[in-house]
């Protein structure tokens, strides 16, 4: 995939060219206000409904392997 | 049962509403048809299983086919990806939700590359979707099984996701219509995301009334999704028969590039139809349009990178397996539950954002993306529309362009420029063309844009060209070459 990426990034590396001095860079094209609510508590998805997705609930909990492994 | 699958969305409606047509033969009928889908078009059909919490109660419009990047509580939802594997999301998209309040029961889930990353069907790991003129060619993509169902009859309208081009290049390939709102005029809640700067649903029609019907549908504010704003209008049906005093722009810098001339004779036939219809045409200078592509594969790489770290093997989806500590899992599970776009695309991004190269590529095309923006601005101050070709081809043979991703992104050099601008989009069947170096006809999009949240103007111009343009070819699905 090397040759592809440097192909990709080749091409895309011509907006080096442009003159983009001064420009707003944009982030999002809809102007949005921020919007505030009350800090409420409100009801969310049951544990197990969430977890019936999990590959590998357990004891309420999505369990992982250990974080660092014995070697 | 023929004569009732030749009835448009709206004819079905309107049917159902007179109480000529019961709504439950008309989803008979789509189930059925559905059912001989031999495009690998669906990833899932009602047949195969209960609609559960997305059933509709009373039904007043024809089923539709929902791409499978719509989340559909207890319905199987994969983004035709591995790693979302037998994933049965607790909660409905917006988008979805809208449709089946109205009355619209879901058909189905259709095929799609990969998270939405490709411009040909093939980056399913459900295999690609084959294209209903013939059945060597792509539909185009990403929403590539949504238009080949509405194209091949396997559905009579769907909905789709357009991020670069996705709704609009299929609907080229497929000889539909397809039409890219103004971002933010519909919920992206419960819409697997790619790159949420730029991800829009839309709908995927056999013409532009049904498109307008569904827009209606969809679009509105939605609380769960902050990025919202829906329109301030509710879209009409259409029904404008001239374009006399409207003014219709040709980008300059979009005319040359790498165009097929069977693309390039329908684009410009289409062009005197507008003349005829009373519609001025000129061209007009986008200068930064051209950089859409560059800009295009910055920024969406570099949002789908963030998006996709989700998908890590924890909480829903698959896992793979390793001897292992946590991190090595992360990375069994990533490297087998994505596919090679999908890896391409999160290396590309995640370098693009990374420490010393932000500001060269991530920085940069930000500001490529205000340039063009500015540059639509500008042409729409002296212009109603901007039009192109949707695609540069025809539909292309299967397997023609996966050794090359930058000839598969050049696909979207017409489509990518109004995605940046967030600006509405509609392609429109213009008529048939042979490739380049000879092969069946095939249909070619003719692409119309318009500023943000002029849907029915757009909607309106598309109609009255549409119904000039007579197109009434049809798929022979033809096997051969």
């Amino acid at each position: 995939m090397a040759g592809e990426l440097s192909g990709i990034l080749d091409h895309v590396g011509r907006i080096g060219e442009l003159d983009l001095d001064d420009v707003v860079p944009t982030s999002h094209v809809v102007d949005l206000e921020n919007v505030l609510r009350a800090d409420e508590p409100r009801p969310s998805w049951p544990r197990e409904v969430v977890l019936e997705q999990a590959p590998d609930p357990a004891e309420g909990a999505f369990r992982v392997p250990s974080p660092r492994a014995e070697s | 049962m023929g004569e009732l699958l030749e009835l448009s969305g709206l004819e079905a409606h309107a049917a159902m509403c007179a109480g000529e047509l019961s709504a439950e033969e008309c989803r008979d009928a789509w189930v059925e048809a559905a059912g001989s889908d031999e495009l690998n078009a669906y990833l899932w059909r009602t047949e195969d299983g209960d609609s559960g919490a997305v059933a509709v109660e009373r039904p007043c419009l024809a089923p539709i086919a929902v791409k499978d990047i719509f989340c559909t509580e207890g319905v199987p939802t994969t983004a035709a990806s591995r790693i979302l594997e037998g994933y049965r999301p607790p909660y409905t998209a917006t988008a979805v939700r809208r449709l089946v309040e109205a009355g619209a029961p879901i058909l189905g889930k259709t095929n799609m590359d990969e998270f939405a990353m490709g411009s040909s069907n093939e980056n399913s790991a459900y295999g690609p979707v084959l294209n209903p003129w013939d059945r060597t060619r792509v539909p185009g993509g990403s929403s590539g099984g949504s238009a080949a169902a509405v194209a091949g009859g396997l559905a009579p309208w769907a909905i789709g996701t357009d991020t670069g081009g996705s709704i609009r290049q299929p609907a080229s390939l497929c000889g539909i219509v397809g039409l890219k709102p103004t971002y933010g005029a519909i919920s992206r809640y419960g819409m697997i995301a790619f790159a949420s700067s730029l991800d829009q649903c839309g709908p995927l029609t056999r013409d532009v009334s049904d498109a307008a019907l569904l827009l209606a549908v969809l679009q509105g504010r939605d609380g769960c999704d902050s990025t919202s704003v829906g329109l301030d209008t509710a879209p009409r049906l259409p029904d404008r028969e001239d374009l006399r005093g409207l003014r219709f722009a040709v980008p300059a810098e979009m005319r040359a590039d790498g165009m097929e001339s069977g693309v390039r004779a329908v684009f410009e036939a289409t062009l005197k139809r507008i003349e005829e219809l009373g519609g001025e045409i000129a061209e007009v200078a986008l200068p930064h349009a051209e950089h859409g592509i560059s800009a295009y594969y910055v920024i969406a790489p570099a949002e789908a990178s963030s998006n996709l770290a989700r998908y890590d093997g924890v909480r829903y989806g698959i896992r793979a397996e390793a001897d292992g500590d946590v991190v090595e899992m992360y990375e069994s599970t990533r490297a087998a539950g994505f596919g090679d776009e999908v890896k391409r695309r999160i290396m590309l991004g995640t370098y693009a954002l990374s420490s010393g190269y932000y500001d060269a590529y991530y920085g940069r095309a930000q500001k490529v993306r205000t340039k063009i923006a500015e540059d639509f601005a500008a042409a729409f101050g002296s212009f109603d529309f901007v039009v192109t070709p949707t695609s540069p081809s025809v539909a292309f043979g299967l397997g023609e362009k996966t050794d090359d991703p930058l000839a598969m992104y050049m696909n979207d050099f017409f489509t990518v420029p109004m995605s940046l601008a967030g600006i509405p989009a509609i392609s429109i069947p213009a008529g048939l063309a042979e490739p380049d170096g000879g092969g069946p006809q095939l249909p070619v999009g003719f692409q119309i844009a318009a500023p943000a949240f002029a849907e029915q103007r757009l909607l309106e111009a598309a109609y009255a060209l549409e119904q000039a343009i007579g197109f009434d070819a049809k798929p022979g699905g033809r096997i051969d070459g």
